[in-house]
């Protein structure tokens, strides 16, 4: 089977526009969350989320400016904008231009949302009941879409292979990288654009989210203290926004072309919990076999994983998953360390698997696993070390991500350093 | 420039990102200045917009140029 390998990272998030100022936020420990500033939260369950915060690019702001022209950022929703933002900057820290029509033919796109364009479709529709149908935008639908954001991105760089889109609620930005990498493996393309992205935060997203009991609504007065996977004062996800991008590429045409290579994708497992719309089963099935397919595309055993980056949403479930892993590692669990990073960022939904894919890729790069911010008082007992609060250095050659969704999909990533 | 053509200039260059100097008389929206099929769709809803008028599908495709539409609400109005 093609190898494949990890060349390019991007990503927005409520830490930072781009990768480095987000991961040295999140190994400082800080939290993206605060008020809601999109729209007034005085009738809403939850009036806190980890919002990206505009603004002129500099420090963690986002400035979309730096990513589109004014007049294209009109016809768009935020998601595709993130998106945009994310893949431009991973493709161009891949370095790879397709520049012969072969290239451009191997080049493909596979970039994923959970939901797409919500905010859009919710003030369209408001437009369409006051305004009337004549007054609805020709972008709207093309602005919407979710396979609009892998649309966009292979225009811009003339990508011409495969172009593909994953909709899987919460596993969307694992399943695109998961099932990118096989193309490369099966031979469609040689390089891949892949990852998910998300802007949900408006009144729809929040009102659904809080009417399925799935958000923390207990922490309005210190919002940075509400994402809190394991601890015992957990009470829903925080939701969050952004987008986070790779480019995966097949190993020898990333060798012969002297590409910064990051880490390898070395396996990659799917599963579904065939149980409830929205809750996984207590006994953590799903997880477990999620998991255990990973490892086995792998060909590597549960005592080599080094780190774990959970779907750790800040919910009852993260003791579900904790017990997967517990049963997947068995009497090794105490060498392994895991952590939700979603502590910091939030909760992103259709991007969340992408940027902790990226966030498991720089655990093996630096070597260091980042911390599970807020966990003061574990709910759990386990002998997985969980990095509550500060980040930990250790040896991290191989590391798992996992992402699970609504409707019992779940998603996992083996990645490695490149041997 | 009368007051409409000011106004349907600035709605032009705002939509579709051009320099003012080129939103001349006979200056077509998808030849001259970039616009696509989408565009136009959206600049005609723009004048409606503005000049509280409205602008039949078939009339609509008679305005290709930034003359025409300024001839169109001109006598529209």
């Amino acid at each position: 089977m093609r190898r494949v390998v990890v060349t390019g990272l991007g990503m927005v998030t409520p830490l930072g526009t781009g990768v480095d100022t987000t991961w040295s936020n999140i190994l400082a420990s800080k939290s993206g969350a605060g008020p809601i500033t999109k729209f007034d939260t005085t009738a809403f369950g939850t009036s806190y989320a980890c919002e990206v915060t505009r603004g002129d690019g500099s420090g963690d702001t986002f400035n979309p400016d730096d990513w589109l022209e004014p007049k294209e950022q009109r016809k768009i929703d935020a998601f595709i904008l993130y998106g945009i933002a994310a893949a431009t900057q991973a493709v161009e820290d891949s370095g790879w231009v397709a520049e012969s029509d072969e290239d451009k033919h191997r080049s493909g796109v596979m970039i994923g949302s959970g939901i797409g364009g919500l905010t859009w479709i919710q003030d369209m529709s408001l437009q369409v009941e006051e305004k009337g149908p004549r007054r609805t935008s020709p972008f709207f639908i093309p602005g919407s879409l979710i396979n609009l954001v892998s649309g966009q991105v292979s225009i811009k760089y003339g990508f011409k292979g495969p172009n593909h889109s994953v909709v899987t609620a919460c596993s969307t930005g694992a399943h695109a990288i998961g099932d990118a990498a096989r193309m490369i493996m099966y031979g469609d393309a040689d390089v891949m654009v892949a990852g998910g992205t998300e802007s949900p935060i408006c009144k729809v997203g929040i009102a659904g989210f809080n009417a399925c009991k799935a958000l923390s609504t207990k922490w309005a007065d210190e919002p940075q203290r509400a994402s809190r996977p394991y601890d015992a004062d957990r009470d829903g996800f925080v939701m969050g926004e952004g987008a986070g991008m790779v480019v995966l590429e097949e190993y020898d045409h990333a060798v012969a072309r002297g590409a910064t290579i990051y880490a390898e994708v070395l396996g990659y497992g799917m599963s579904g919990d065939a149980f409830h719309i929205t809750a996984p089963s207590e006994d953590g099935d799903g997880a477990f076999r999620s998991m255990a397919a990973a490892l086995k595309s792998a060909g590597i055993a549960p005592e080599a994983v080094d780190y774990i980056n959970a779907h750790g949403t800040s919910t009852m479930a993260d003791s579900i998953e904790l017990g997967a892993v517990e049963r997947l590692l068995g009497d090794k669990a105490p060498e392994a360390t895991m952590s939700s990073t979603k502590s910091a960022t939030g909760h992103l939904l259709g991007a969340a698997g992408a940027i902790e894919a990226i966030f498991s890729i720089l655990a093996i790069r630096d070597q260091v696993a980042p911390p599970t911010i807020n966990l003061e008082n574990p709910a759990v007992e386990t002998t997985l070390n969980l990095a509550p609060l500060v980040k930990q250095e250790r040896e991290i050659k191989v590391a798992l991500s996992n992402s699970f969704g609504f409707g019992g999909t779940n998603a996992s990533l083996v990645l490695g350093q490149v041997s | 420039m009368s007051d409409i053509a000011e106004r349907v200039k600035k709605i032009v260059v705002e939509h579709l990102g051009v320099e003012e100097q080129k939103v001349v008389e006979g200056a077509s929206f998808i030849d001259d200045l970039g616009a696509d099929s989408l565009d136009t769709v959206e600049l005609v809803m723009a004048f409606e917009e503005e000049f509280g008028i409205e602008i039949p599908d078939d009339a609509a495709e008679t305005i290709q140029t930034f003359g025409d539409a300024v001839g169109f609400i001109t006598n529209a109005k």
